[in-house]
């Protein structure tokens, strides 16, 4: 029997009826249509499917949907502001942080809860956070440098704010 | 995954109340790191999942300098991992955290969880164990203590009744001149552990040891504690023949189970290592 879930997503209020079983990878690229987390290993294992719940990367296939109840989502698709790409997704394309991009989503996502927490990390502190991402393509040494890069970036914006 | 039912109680009462009715068809839901995998590969198919990870009731970590610190079951892995309590009071808790599966893992997956799927290389439990901790066990009958050696009992079984939950983890403040120390063997960074030791000594004023705590994971069907190599130590200045010796002692008692990782001799060789480094750097935090 479905249950109603309340969540919000990418900064919008959800309501929706889910079945107990519906893991929250499921239900968001199932039934609402955000396909940006990729389902890999479906186990815990690979990190395509990472989003945030409450600005903590997680994998979105090891959780229930019915868990994220007043919790708030993050996604891929939740990175831009409008037009306006986000510095981790500038870095990525400037730096070639991505291959076939399968990885990317999952790998941006794990990358901004390193950065929500430790806003200047190092070399080590990257690998450490990506540790549970998987990318078939790049040797990590790009993404690991974007991620660097994005840092910087974002220190240099904030400081302009400021 | 089969279907299942689903329910959220708003307290510790009433989970126990379902799992009283419900009994052995229902099955709870923390973090759902472990679960979930099972329940997807249908190697168990229970009726209701009870969902304890939303209650605030269960998720805190408390210091006081009488009674040591209590972590609630449904605690994650991150948040004693950067609890400053922790890393004041048992920084071997926060480094054990550190290196446990996966930052994603940790985001979400809870220390009751982890004790309680059993998985006899967990790392929560050796380091658990050389810390005295004891757990707290909340049922139909009100509450019992436990240490935490006795809460395991096989292979992803522990003495908990279907009607009960691991509720809480304690652990008494540490004794002045107390060294603790924990590593575990694994092939790459956020692997499971394929063994791993926690050693604690505590030293006598006069520098002989009063008391040594060595325990395992990886190397028995439940985290091991290992009383005989623990018993080299009482009363003798620790040193480098006497770790030696302990070591011995313990290879003595470690049933290594070969599995496709590594064989048992392996396994048994290398516990033995870690527990002689374990030993020498638990020493080397009170010299
Ligand atoms: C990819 C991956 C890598 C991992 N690597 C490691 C590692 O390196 N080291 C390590 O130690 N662990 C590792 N784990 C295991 C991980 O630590 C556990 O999955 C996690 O801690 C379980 O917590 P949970 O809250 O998700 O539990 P759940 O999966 O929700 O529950 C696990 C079991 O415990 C029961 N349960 C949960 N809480 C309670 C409670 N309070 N009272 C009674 N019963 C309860 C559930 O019914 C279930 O049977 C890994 C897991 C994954 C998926
Ligand atoms: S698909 Fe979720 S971790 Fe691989
Ligand atoms: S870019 Fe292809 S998997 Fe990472």
């Amino acid at each position: 029997m479905k249950k109603i879930l309340s969540f919000t997503l990418n900064g919008q209020p959800y309501e929706v009826a889910v079945k107990p079983k519906t893991t929250l990878i499921e239900l968001i690229r199932d039934e609402i249509g955000l396909t940006g987390p990729k389902i890999g290993c479906n186990a815990g294992a690979c990190g395509a499917c990472t989003v945030l719940i409450d600005g903590k990367a997680v994998d979105s296939c090891s959780v229930l949907a019915l868990q994220v109840e007043g919790h708030s989502v993050e996604t891929v698709e939740g990175l831009a502001d409008g037009d306006k790409l986000h510095p981790l997704q500038e870095a990525f394309l400037d730096d070639g942080g991505y291959q076939c991009g399968f990885c990317t989503p999952g790998m941006l996502m794990a990358a901004k809860s390193l950065l929500n927490e430790n806003p200047d990390p190092s070399i080590h502190e990257i690998r450490h956070g990506l540790s549970g991402n998987l990318c078939r393509c790049t040797g990590y040494v790009r993404i690991i440098d974007s991620i660097h890069d994005a840092a910087q970036r974002m220190k240099k914006e904030g400081g302009e704010k400021s | 995954m089969r279907d299942f039912d689903y329910i959220a109680p708003k307290s510790v009462e009433e989970t126990i109340k379902v799992l009283s009715e419900y009994k052995d068809e229902a099955k709870i839901i923390a973090g759902g790191q472990s679960l979930l995998n099972i329940l997807k590969q249908d190697l168990m198919a229970p009726e209701i999942l009870v969902d304890i990870k939303h209650l605030s009731e269960l998720d805190y970590i408390t210091y006081d300098e009488k009674e040591g610190m209590r972590i609630g079951a449904t605690t994650t892995h991150h948040a004693v991992e950067v609890s400053p309590l922790v890393i004041e009071h048992y920084p071997i808790l926060s480094e054990m955290e550190h290196t446990l599966a996966f930052p994603q893992t940790r985001n979400w997956g809870t220390i009751g969880g982890n004790l309680c799927i059993q998985d006899p290389t967990g790392d929560v439990a050796p380091p658990l164990i050389a810390l005295r901790a004891t757990v707290k066990i909340v049922g139909p009958n009100g509450e019992r203590i436990l240490p935490m050696e006795d809460f395991s009992t096989d292979y992803y079984e522990t003495v908990l009744e279907e009607d009960e939950i691991l509720a809480e983890v304690r652990i008494p403040p540490m004794a002045p001149r107390t060294g603790v120390a924990y590593s575990k063997f694994r092939i790459v960074e956020g692997d499971a552990p394929i063994v791993g030791a926690a050693v604690a000594f505590t030293l006598n004023e006069d520098g002989t040891c009063a008391d040594a705590r060595i325990a395992t994971n990886g190397t028995a069907p439940i985290p091991l504690r290992i009383p005989d190599a623990e018993a080299v130590f009482k009363g003798k200045k620790i040193t480098d023949e006497l770790i030696q010796e302990a070591v011995e002692v313990a290879g003595e008692a470690m049933e290594c189970i070969p599995d496709i990782v590594a064989s048992d001799e392996y396994k048994k060789r290398v516990a033995k290592v870690y527990i002689k480094r374990m030993a020498r750097k638990a020493l080397s935090q009170i010299q």
